[in-house]
Order: C-alpha cells, then structure tokens, then sequence
C-alpha cells in the first residue's frame, strides 16, 4: 500500500467535502485549493510529476485565483466570514507538506513507486515528446480552443454600451 | 504500480466525481456550480494520470493537459457570463434563472 497516496487521498477527499459544504465562496475557494493540492501529491505518488506541477501551477495558480477575482467583484452571498476561517484549509495543508517533506527526506523511493515494476515514472520529456509528436493536431487544437474562450469571456465580459450608441456595442452588427 | 494503489486512486477519482456531482446538484449558487464542475473535470483528469501510469505511457498526461486547456477556457467564459449576470440581473442565483424569464429575472424573482 502507497502510504503517500492513500494520505493525499484522505486529505483531498475531506478538503473536497468541505468545499461543497461551506457556506461563503470564499471559504470553499480555500478548500478547493487544498484539494488540489492533495490530488497534486497524489500524482506525484503515481509518478506524474509533471501533471502535479501543472495542478498547482494552472489549477490552483491562475483557474482558482479567476475565481477569487469573481467572487471579489461579485461579492460573498453567505454571512460575512468570521477570522479563523484559514485555520481547517491551513492544517490540512500542514499534513500535505509534512507528508511532501517525509517523501523527500527520508524515503525518495516512495516518490518513485513504481520503479521496480514494469510501468516507471514519466519524465516531463516524454510527455513533452508526445504532446508535440503524434498529437501536435490536438495541441493546436487546443490553442484555438483557448483562444476562443479567451475572445468569449473579453465579448461577455465588456460593460454595456450607453443607451445612446443604440446597444450597438452589445452584439455585432444591430 | 500495485494493485492497490490502482484501485486507491482510481476510488478516490470517482469519490472526487461524486462529490463534486452532488454538490452541482446541492448548492444553488452558479459559482458553486462552476467550482463542482472544476472538481468533476479534475477527478476525470485524475482518473486519465490514473491510467497513463498504470501503462506507463505519457498519453496520460498528454490528456490530461487538454483537460487543463478546457477548463481554463470553461472558467473563463462561464465566470465571464457570471459577472454579466450578477452585473446585469442582480441575480447570481440559478434558482431565479431556472425558468429563463427574462421579466421575471429582471423583477428580482418574483
């Protein structure tokens, strides 16, 4: 048994039932973070270490934080958030790290599973190699794709024209 | 990679898909709603790092790039379309927008 996995999986499935839980946006954001996280050192334990970095860096780095601009701009719907809130996301995150810190000190060959086995770690390269080999269609692809949704929330996210211009701004041609 | 350790990760992307299914079902609140559905989209994306370590492949986390790509723009445009409504209606609860009434979001629910 993967001691490491089986840790990240209780922290994220306890983090994850207190995001659906909480009452404020804001609360459950930090959550949602440290479930993230978890499933971060979770592929890490697989030996996805690249997919854990691109979970923290793009998950819990630039998707969560367009979440926290949202909620800033829309404001918070439930009560107002008392001080103490950061004290469950910030233990749970505390084992998260113990855990990373025991992996790394004292026993690296749990970072590497599967290195006796027939399936070994995957290195970024190979991924690297196989994203811009046999599916470079799929990663233009997926720049479009970004692109269109990048075109989307600046056409919906734009403040109404004035009355005066006819609402002409709203939607292409009137 | 072991037999348990499988069944463990692959159990633990279908318990992160359950929850974040029940709580798009649960909260009302359109924010909550896109947050489940981030947590749908991750576990998925768990379940392909799941199976690319199992066969030892990068296609794995190839898939699972693009699964990051899709939310990034899903988040991007829902979150866009949140902010139009709470901006224009007044109105960031699903519950007021079920009927798709334009009059009766802008009256407030009524």
């Amino acid at each position: 048994m993967n001691v490491l996995l089986a840790i990240a999986a209780l922290v994220a499935v306890v983090s994850t039932l207190a995001v659906i839980l909480q009452r404020t946006a804001v609360h459950a954001l930090l959550y949602l973070i440290v479930s993230f996280f978890a499933l971060a050192v979770a592929m890490l334990a697989l030996g996805a270490a690249f997919a854990a970095a691109l979970e923290v860096v793009v998950y819990a780095g630039a998707i969560l934080v367009l979440f926290v601009f949202v909620v800033m701009m829309i404001g918070s719907e439930g009560p107002i958030p008392g001080p103490g809130a950061w004290i469950g996301p910030a233990l749970l995150a505390i084992v998260l790290l113990g855990e990373l810190a025991y992996a790394f000190v004292a026993r690296p060959a749990l970072l590497a599973p599967m290195a006796g086995s027939a399936a070994a770690a995957i290195p970024p390269k190979e991924v690297g190699l196989a994203l811009f080999g046999p599916y470079a269609i799929c990663a233009e692809i997926a720049a479009f794709l970004l692109l269109s949704g990048l075109v989307g929330a600046y056409h919906l996210g734009r403040r109404d024209a004035s009355p005066a211009d006819g609402g002409r701004a709203g939607g292409g041609p009137a | 990679m072991n037999a348990q350790s499988l069944e463990l990760a692959l159990g633990l992307a279908a318990v992160l898909f359950v929850i974040g299914l029940a709580g798009m079902i649960a909260r009302r609140s359109l924010v909550f709603m896109l947050l489940c559905a981030e947590i749908m989209l991750n576990a998925a994306g768990f379940a392909f790092i799941i199976a690319g370590a199992r066969w030892g492949r990068p296609e794995g986390q190839a898939m699972f790039i693009f699964l990051l790509v899709t939310a990034a723009a899903e988040v991007a445009v829902g979150l866009a379309l949140i902010l139009r409504l709470s901006a224009s209606l007044s109105a960031s609860l699903s519950g007021k927008l079920k009927d798709l009434d334009a009059d009766e979001i802008r009256s407030g629910g009524a």
